[in-house]
């Protein structure tokens, strides 16, 4: 497998906002792998962050392992199958500890992994997790949420600037866990070197406008850390209603799975 | 539930609940809302209500309709909007917070699910112009989230309905509350120049050098470190990579320029 902790660099930051007593959202970003997970859980007392731990921790997990076992020899779409196929072992577990035990019952999660590989991002979602992409200065929502207010500005119903004043901002239509079933959206997108890719919670996109995640990413991308800190300080400033997760990672050059003798030694000398 | 005041002139003639999902406004009589007036179009408008939120659209009408003055052909209502129609007004009135509700729940991420995957049609208005949604995307139907296993545990107290929510929650913008201040160049050959703080954030200095980036947030201006080996100096003292609250008439030292921080009144 090959090692990307020279390839991308890899911040993460995440905070229970102003309102919430505890944290429900789960992060985890392993930069060797090139692997971001990022669950947002729901469920009384503290199912939410059971739910998100699990998803969280059994999809890096596997995942990292599977592609260990796979040392390489993976194409795009035995990637995806990967990531589709985590997720659904994921959305299995939760529902199976829902049903079983009394106090997690009604619990699940969103969730957005992001997967580096082979010169392309191979990313995953359920519900309104997002990923962004931050590409010679502008910023791209690159996921689209599973919710009804999704859904009612696909049908137009409401516009984009009209979804902002909704009450229905946190109605999602698919999570893990909830269902016995669960259908991921996993998609693959070509990664140039110099982009920054932003996970976040919807305690980020809810409270901080497109327009000023844009401006700080702008602004502060030479230190990452400092744009992560940035990005959860605005959501806290503007009133942080919801907890808030961010995971910023950086491509810093290419990076093929396979390279030829020839192409590793052009590497090492460049 | 969320309804609508309907006054001529000042006088209120009555009140409309919006019970249902779509109540047509209009002359003839088939409209739940009847109004018998010459400007008013036989079928005027109409309003589609999904769960809080409610939505108003003219219905293609001769005279229009307004919304707090504004002509709208397709609007989401927020509480105490005015709809004009002709000389009616119709006062929209979202419906009021449960009384005793945490605040708790407010907001929190919840699971909307269809019951079946082969669902009846949308929530949408006829004659809509729009695209229709994706095909296979059936239309969202509030429920609680799964019953428990066992039925004699009540479900988790989140695990309801959509609470009632007050007004929604925009992102709010409090920086703006902040007094302007702004950057004065002191030395170098920008020296007199002055730089407004307008924005959110603002940075200074050479990139690959020394940046420094000054955020203005509701307790205030800081700066702060983002890149280069030196950190800037404040009145003559380094900072560390925390930020710095400023003060009017801070002198700021960065990638070998002097500045003044100053507020603007």
């Amino acid at each position: 497998m090959n090692d990307l902790s020279n390839v991308i660099e890899i911040t993460t930051a995440t905070h229970p906002g102003m309102v919430r007593s505890h944290n429900e959202d789960s992060i985890s970003a392993d930069a060797a792998t090139g692997l971001a997970v990022l669950a947002d859980g729901m469920g009384g007392y503290n199912a939410g962050e059971v739910a998100s731990g699990i998803a969280v921790a059994m999809i890096s997990a596997e995942l990292k392992k599977a592609l260990a076992a796979a040392n390489g020899e993976l194409d795009a779409a035995a990637v995806e199958r990967l990531v589709g196929e985590h997720a659904v072992r994921a959305n299995n577990a939760i529902f199976q500890a829902a049903q079983n035990q009394a106090q997690y019952a009604g619990m699940g999660t969103t969730l957005v992994v992001a997967l580096w590989h082979d010169n392309s991002l191979v990313v995953g979602h359920i519900g309104d997790s997002r990923l962004y992409r931050f590409r010679d200065n502008k910023l791209e929502q690159v996921t689209r949420d599973h919710s009804l207010l999704q859904e009612q500005i696909d049908s137009g119903l409401i516009t984009k600037a009209q979804a902002r004043h909704s009450q229905n901002k946190n109605l999602v239509t698919r999570a893990v866990g909830i269902d016995p079933e669960v259908e991921t959206e996993v998609h693959s997108y070509p990664v140039q070197a110099g982009d920054i890719y932003l996970l976040c919670s919807d305690g980020l996109n809810d409270m901080v406008t497109d327009e000023d995640m844009e401006l700080t990413l702008a602004s502060l991308q030479a230190n990452l850390p400092l744009a992560a800190a940035q990005l959860v300080q605005q959501a806290n400033d503007n009133g942080g209603r919801d907890n808030v997760s961010v995971i910023l990672a950086r491509v810093l050059k290419s990076f093929p799975a396979r390279s030829g003798l020839v192409d590793r030694l052009k590497s090492w000398f460049r | 539930m969320a309804k609508l005041i309907l006054s001529l002139e000042g006088s209120m003639i009555r009140e409309v609940a919006l019970d249902k999902e779509r109540i047509m406004i209009g002359r003839k009589p088939s409209n739940e809302i009847q109004i018998e007036n010459l400007a008013v179009s036989g079928e005027h408008a109409c309003i589609v209500t999904i769960l809080n939120d409610s939505f108003l659209e003219d219905m293609g009408s001769t005279n229009g309709t307004l919304v707090n003055g504004n002509p709208i052909k397709k609007h989401i209502l927020q509480n105490n909007d005015v709809i004009e129609i002709g000389k009616y007004k119709l006062k929209y009135v979202a419906e009021a917070p449960a009384a005793g509700h945490g605040n708790e729940d407010f907001e929190k991420t919840m699971i909307l699910r269809a019951p079946s995957k082969a669902a009846a049609a949308a929530p949408k208005p006829a004659n809509e112009p729009a695209p229709p949604p994706k095909p296979s995307t059936p239309p969202p139907t509030p429920r609680s989230v799964p019953p428990p296993a066992k039925p004699a545990e009540p479900a988790p107290a989140s695990a309801s309905v959509p609470a009632p929510a007050p007004a929604a929650v925009a992102p709010a913008k409090p920086a703006d509350a902040q007094p302007l201040a702004a950057v004065q160049i002191l030395s170098g050959p920008s020296a007199g120049k002055e730089l407004d703080l307008v924005k959110n954030l603002t940075t200074l200095g050479k990139p690959g050098l020394q940046v420094a980036v000054i955020t203005r947030r509701p307790q205030g201006y800081f700066i702060t470190h983002v890149e280069g080996a030196k950190f800037p100096i404040i009145n003559g003292k380094m900072i560390d990579a925390q930020a710095q609250p400023l003060q009017d008439h801070d002198v700021i030292e960065l990638a070998g320029v002097k500045m003044e921080f100053f507020v603007k009144q």
